[in-house]
């Protein structure tokens, strides 16, 4: 009876997830013309090739900067507001959450007009200060900045969002206990907050590492990759690659690179929350 | 009541008669048969050119009785590579599906052969440039049919009053409405010191050094009046050559003049340049023209387009035309050559024409001096030279001659406009030509 109930959601996760993920692995094991087995010889292909590991390089300080300054920006922003009262609290709430709620490819826009080669905003603005024009968009620098500023303007929320969530369940006993012990303000957040805060930090990096990776519309929308390749990801070069140079099974390749890599790492960082959740 | 008997010798002669009137009939008489037909067209920006391509097709629908649906797809974010990708992969899809260049030869095993249909074509319309045959023909087979809607030339459109005032060229004197142009000092030269002196007044040209199309068409025109190749019709790689050296060599000189956010720019970026006045030239198709004439119309009435400046090996002009193909799994395939051949009249043709402001353009020989053209304004004529109607460029496209399905890589990896960056913001040349045959290599994949 419990395999029936369950049916309907296993058919659809094979459906949508299964049969792509499987899909994707077969397109990777053929030639361009798509017309015969190669194996792993897209793979091996790719290990040659210079901009598969710039790529491999950007997507790592793009995930990771941007994943270390989502959580930070969201604890801080957490914990201002926690200690906001009562229902002014539930405006910040709202307020702090519209950047998530609106669509990536929508927001990215008005980011592009701010970041705009020729008419940013922000240069406007700076030039009132005798500041810039800085090439936004132009230079590998200050693109990797926007595309990682841009990602941590929309993903940040979540982080605050969780980490709130987190916050009101720690029993406020236990800061009372620390301030009896004499615990400083940093001694509560080391001893007591982190602490019970772990298993929720460990799971929205790990989500939010996997999403971060796996980011397209940002890249695509404000450098398209460039300049010269040094804001790609491995969704963006899997598109350029598979769709716009029609080598599908490269594409299959790239955007499954990341696979066993976060894969792994999903299993430690699960194996932790559940070991910690066993010991509690 | 007699009864007449039908021997066996009499059957066979009349099914083969049959069949033989069936096969030998042009296909009007099938399509009086019905059927359906779906089709993809480009999403035309211009307001209104969607109403032509329909008002074609239900003109010709309501002749042979077939009942047609039409998709209007945008190619914003690659929706029509995206729609050809699916439906080749599908097997299932349009009947008619229109394709930007480098796709008929990407789906070459699944498009139809369009030999009867091209053939007539160019008899009643007149040759087609180099490029459509490039882009379209794989060992003799046609694989699509030009499309006269969103085909276009990316050739200059300048300021009049500005490169008179600072660069001392009168392009509406060069390029003259109604007779040939007075190009015979159009040249590479002379087209960097104007865009020298353009810079040094404040109206730099509006070129992109980007990874989109606009940026890397400009790339490829330049790098082929030089004769530079990075890999030659052969499929050899040839980028480490004379040629290449002294189209790099040419491109760091211009690109030391060009905006300073230009690596960043995409297709809108050139466009916005030339609108805002802040720019001397930029090298599109009209469409930037048409939105000034919208938003800023004193800009508008100082725009003229023309033809490219010549190099030592040519003048070539960016040509980027769309294609309709008929997908070899359709269900319709003859209906589908039959309207093609309609949406392919001269009639039909003129009509895309007027119907996008002249921004539309044919790729047949005879069909370069419509006279939307010449009246389209103001300037009245600013629209004359842009079809090219003395046949004085090569219409080319970038990463030509390779075989191509490795210069579709060499296109959209934008490998021209890196090299270019690459050596001009202070890589070796060596450096530079290594890494792009590194690349060129990469692109050799079957």
């Amino acid at each position: 009876m419990a395999f029936v109930l369950t049916l309907p959601l296993i058919l659809l996760i094979a459906l949508l997830v299964l049969y792509p993920a499987f899909y994707s692995l077969y397109l990777a094991t053929l030639n361009k013309a798509m017309t015969k087995f190669v194996g792993l010889g897209n793979f091996t292909f790719l290990f040659k090739r210079e901009t598969f590991w710039m790529v491999v390089k950007q997507s790592c300080i793009f995930a990771i900067t941007a994943v270390v300054f989502k959580a930070l920006i969201g604890f801080i922003v957490a914990h201002f507001v926690h200690n906001i009262p009562g229902k002014k609290q539930r405006k910040w709430r709202g307020m702090l959450l519209v950047p998530w709620v609106i669509p990536p490819a929508m927001s990215t826009l008005a980011w592009l007009w701010l970041f705009d080669p020729s008419y940013s905003a922000f240069n406007y603005t700076l030039s009132f200060f005798g500041v810039g024009p800085i090439p936004w968009l132009g230079e590998t620098f200050w693109a990797r900045f926007s595309v990682i500023l841009v990602n941590v303007w929309y993903g940040a929320p979540f982080f605050l969002i969780m980490y709130l969530a987190a916050l009101k369940s720690v029993p406020d006993q236990l800061y009372e206990a620390a301030a009896i012990d004499g615990a400083n303000w940093w001694q509560k957040i080391w001893y007591v907050t982190l602490p019970m805060m772990r298993n929720i930090i460990a799971i929205t990096t790990l989500f939010s590492l996997i999403v971060t990776f796996a980011n397209f519309d940002i890249v695509r929308i404000l450098t398209s990759g460039g300049p010269l390749d040094t804001t790609h990801l491995f969704a963006t070069w899997a598109f350029q690659v598979g769709i716009q140079s029609s080598d599908i099974p490269l594409g299959a390749c790239v955007s499954l690179f990341m696979v066993p890599i976060l894969a792994v790492a999903a299993i430690f960082i699960l194996r932790d929350v559940s070991k910690r959740g066993n010991e509690a | 009541m007699s009864r007449k008997t039908l021997t066996r010798r009499q059957f066979v002669a009349a099914t083969a008669m049959s069949s033989t009137a069936l096969i030998a009939a042009p296909y009007v008489r099938g399509a009086y048969a019905a059927g359906k037909l779906s089709i993809g067209f480009w999403d035309h920006w211009v307001p209104g050119a969607n109403d032509a391509s329909t008002a074609l097709v239900k003109e010709w629908a309501d002749k042979e009785k077939v009942e047609v649906s039409i998709d209007y797809i945008t190619s914003n974010n690659k929706k029509i590579e995206l729609t050809a990708a699916a439906e080749a992969q599908a097997k299932s899809g349009h009947d008619i599906l229109q394709m930007p260049s480098w796709w008929p030869h990407a789906y070459s095993e699944n498009l139809e052969p369009l030999n009867d249909v091209m053939e007539p074509l160019i008899k009643q319309n007149g040759e087609v440039n180099g490029t459509v045959k490039y882009l379209a023909q794989s060992g003799g087979k046609w694989l699509a049919v030009p499309a006269t809607p969103g085909s276009q030339i990316k050739g200059p459109c300048s300021r009049i009053d500005l490169m008179k005032k600072h660069a001392g060229i009168d392009v509406q004197e060069m390029y003259p409405v109604g007779s040939p142009p007075k190009d015979d000092n159009w040249n590479m030269e002379t087209f960097l010191k104007a865009a020298e002196a353009c810079q040094k007044a404040g109206f730099p040209f509006g070129i992109g050094l980007g990874e989109t199309t606009d940026s890397v068409d400009t790339a490829g025109a330049i790098f082929q009046s030089f004769g530079a190749e990075l890999v030659n019709a052969k499929g050899d790689v040839t980028v480490k050559t004379d040629e290449v050296r002294q189209a790099l060599e040419y491109y760091k000189k211009l690109i030391a003049v060009l905006p300073a956010d230009a690596p960043s720019w995409d297709d809108a970026s050139n466009n916005k340049w030339l609108i805002s006045g802040r720019g001397a030239m930029i090298l599109n198709p009209p469409s930037a023209w048409a939105v000034a004439k919208r938003d800023a119309p004193q800009v508008a009435e100082q725009c003229w387009t023309h033809g490219m400046p010549a190099g030592p090996k040519g003048r070539f002009a960016p040509f980027l035309p769309y294609f309709w193909g008929v997908w070899s799994f359709g269900k319709n395939k003859e209906a589908a050559k039959s309207l093609l051949v309609h949406l392919s009249s001269p009639a039909a043709i003129e009509k895309f024409v007027v119907a996008s402001g002249g921004y539309d353009l044919p790729a047949y020989a005879n069909m370069t001096k419509f006279k939307t053209w010449a009246e389209e304004g103001p300037p009245k004529g600013t629209l004359f030279s842009y079809p090219d109607p003395y046949h004085r460029q090569t219409l080319s496209i970038a990463a030509s001659p390779a075989p191509p399905k490795i210069a579709q890589q060499i296109y959209f990896q934008a490998t021209l406009t890196k090299m270019a960056l690459r050596f001009a913001q202070g890589e070796k040349l060596e450096t530079a030509l290594a890494w792009a045959e590194d690349e060129c290599e990469g692109f050799m994949r079957t």
